[in-house]
């Protein structure tokens, strides 16, 4: 479903604040993957996925999504084949538009807008039976303002835009990270039961190692700009906090730093 | 201070303003759906004036004039959209730089400083001469006023429609539309071209309006549509929720501009401070906002846990 292909990426090229932020990165997803990333700050996990959402060009490596090579388009056309949750609530919606309006423009991705109506009538019905599935009563505020809405009702809805048209390949940077760790876990809930009902291929950038390795069936680790650990199968459904620290000391020969991502 | 002068040039300041309000509007789509202060307008006002008096002195009929008036204010909305989203100049020196180049095009448009048109030589569409003792239908207040309503409906339906809403959403929050596959630089420059267009044409009616384009004409334009945007909520805003009144508040905001502006006349202040007294006035009150919520903010209590 995903390749990634030798991606490099270094910014701020030849200058004192150099940061060559990937490294020779390869990887390849099967269809219906759920796979999480984990690593330190720095490692080249949010950079991995901005290279693959086109949110500016890789220097080399080719990006393959669903067959079609997408190294040479732009963000807003690849947009037709991902859906994308931010770290930052702000970013996933659109603040001064109403709840249904937005789930309109996400209804509408990848195809081109037209002067038809921005929202039809009959689109209403679906769109309170799909938010009455997160349990957040947003089903009876549909004109309501976003801007009004707390940071977990925002990441809900923007995950139900990410995949009210089925994307190829879901990317989560770290949705969860900015919320208290009981609307967290309900987004992460709520993210389980999405990618489950519709067998959404799935990239979950997190901080947290227990998050990391009670979802998804696989698990990568990155760190400076490479990916040093790959688990799948068997193995991460076993996988224990402990076994991925000395995994990660094995591999890396150094202390895993982060307490963060311990006690996250 | 004879009140009669000041209740004889009322109507003159209701059609003014509501020509003025038309260009409200274009700088209503800029800087309050895209977020962008668009400095192009002071040369696009001028733009407009000048080819429809240039047009209509070679003959033309004043539609035909008005529309290709119309269109050279989106070319030059064009121009700043490309200089922002191709080039990547930072949007408000795009427009400055649009804008002075528009200085000489206008010049060249003109071949002179300015240009006069004759009320009793043309068939103009709105004229202070058509204020007084004309028939309903040709009173300028009656033909601007009508024009406003028709464009304020024709955008609140185009602000609803696909398109539309990947504007908004774009001046919104430009990360969440690439994500949902907008072009945000296509809908930048659409933006900007929808604007100046309605810029020109306001421009178009000023002109015939005063009965001459002048090379200046534009100057602090971009000051009198946001004075007018901000006059428009301070006085509406608690009222005028929908998106189409907010353009109508937009209107009514630049008459009220234009009634303070025949008070002070009235008052005797020196003409010459009229362009600082626009300055201040704007200034303070596009500082409001930020005061409030610097000196003046209670702790809000953001609801829910989720």
């Amino acid at each position: 479903m995903l390749e990634l292909r030798n991606i490099y990426k270094t910014f701020n090229a030849g200058t004192i604040n150099e940061k060559r932020a990937l490294k020779n990165v390869s990887l390849t997803l099967e269809d219906g993957d759920f796979v999480t990333v984990i690593g330190g700050n720095g490692a080249g996990k949010s950079t991995m996925l901005n290279a693959i959402a086109g949110v500016w060009p890789v220097d080399e490596g080719q990006i393959i999504i669903d067959g079609q090579d997408v190294t040479k388009l732009p963000e807003h056309k690849r947009a037709a084949l991902l859906g994308r949750v931010f770290q930052d609530p702000m970013n996933g919606t659109a603040a001064t538009m109403g709840i249904e309006e937005n789930l309109a423009l996400a209804l509408r991705r990848g195809q081109s807008r037209t002067l038809r109506a921005g929202i039809k009538g009959n689109e209403r019905e679906a769109y309170k039976k799909l938010l009455s599935t997160l349990g957040l009563g947003l089903e009876d505020r549909l004109t309501s303002k976003v801007g009004l809405l707390s940071g977990g009702q925002r990441q809900a809805l923007t995950l139900l835009m990410a995949t009210l048209k089925k994307p190829k390949l879901l990317l989560l940077d770290e949705h969860t990270a900015a919320l208290d760790p009981k609307t967290a876990a309900k987004v992460l809930e709520t993210t389980d039961m999405i990618v489950n009902r519709d067998r959404l291929t799935t990239l979950m950038i997190t901080h947290n190692m227990k998050d990391a390795i009670m979802h998804g069936n696989r698990l990568i680790m990155m760190m400076d700009g490479n990916i040093i650990l790959d688990i799948r199968g068997e193995e991460k459904k076993k996988l224990t906090v402990e076994d991925l620290l000395r995994k990660f000391e094995e591999v890396s020969g150094e202390q895993f730093a982060s307490d963060k991502a311990l006690l996250g | 201070m004879n009140i009669m002068n000041l209740v004889n040039a009322l109507p003159g300041a209701v059609a003014q303003g509501l020509i003025w309000g038309i260009m409200a509007i274009g700088v209503y789509i800029t800087f309050r759906i895209l977020d962008i202060a668009d400095m192009t307008v002071d040369g696009t006002l001028c733009t407009g004036a000048a080819v429809c008096i240039m047009m209509m002195q070679s003959g033309q009929n004043v539609w035909i004039s008005m529309a290709v008036a119309i269109v050279a204010g989106m070319m030059a909305g064009l121009m700043t959209g490309l200089l922002h989203t191709f080039m990547g100049i930072p949007a408000i020196l795009s427009g400055i730089l649009t804008q002075l180049g528009l200085y000489s095009i206008n010049l060249k448009i003109m071949g002179k400083a300015n240009q006069a048109i004759n009320v009793d030589k043309f068939d103009l569409l709105v004229s202070l001469r058509y204020i007084k003792n004309v028939s309903f239908f040709e009173n300028t207040i009656f033909i601007v006023a009508a024009v406003i309503v028709l464009l304020i409906l024709v955008l609140y339906w185009f602000f609803g429609t696909e398109l539309g809403c990947s504007l908004r959403a774009t001046g919104c929050n430009d990360k969440m539309a690439r994500a949902q596959g907008i072009n945000t630089d296509f809908s930048r420059v659409l933006a900007l071209m929808l604007a100046n267009g309605l810029v020109a044409l306001a421009g178009s009616m000023l002109g015939q309006y005063q009965g001459f384009a002048d090379i200046n004409m534009g100057r602090g334009a971009i000051v009198i549509g946001l004075a007018a945007i901000i006059i428009g909520e301070a006085v509406f805003g608690k009222v005028f929720r929908n998106f189409g009144f907010k353009l109508l508040g937009a209107v009514l905001g630049s008459i009220i501009y234009y009634f303070v502006l025949q008070i002070v006349i009235w008052l005797g202040i020196d003409t010459d401070l009229l362009k600082l007294l626009s300055a201040v006035v704007v200034a303070i009150f596009l500082a409001v906002p930020y005061w409030k919520g610097r000196y003046f903010s209670k702790p809000v209590k953001r609801g829910g846990n989720h």
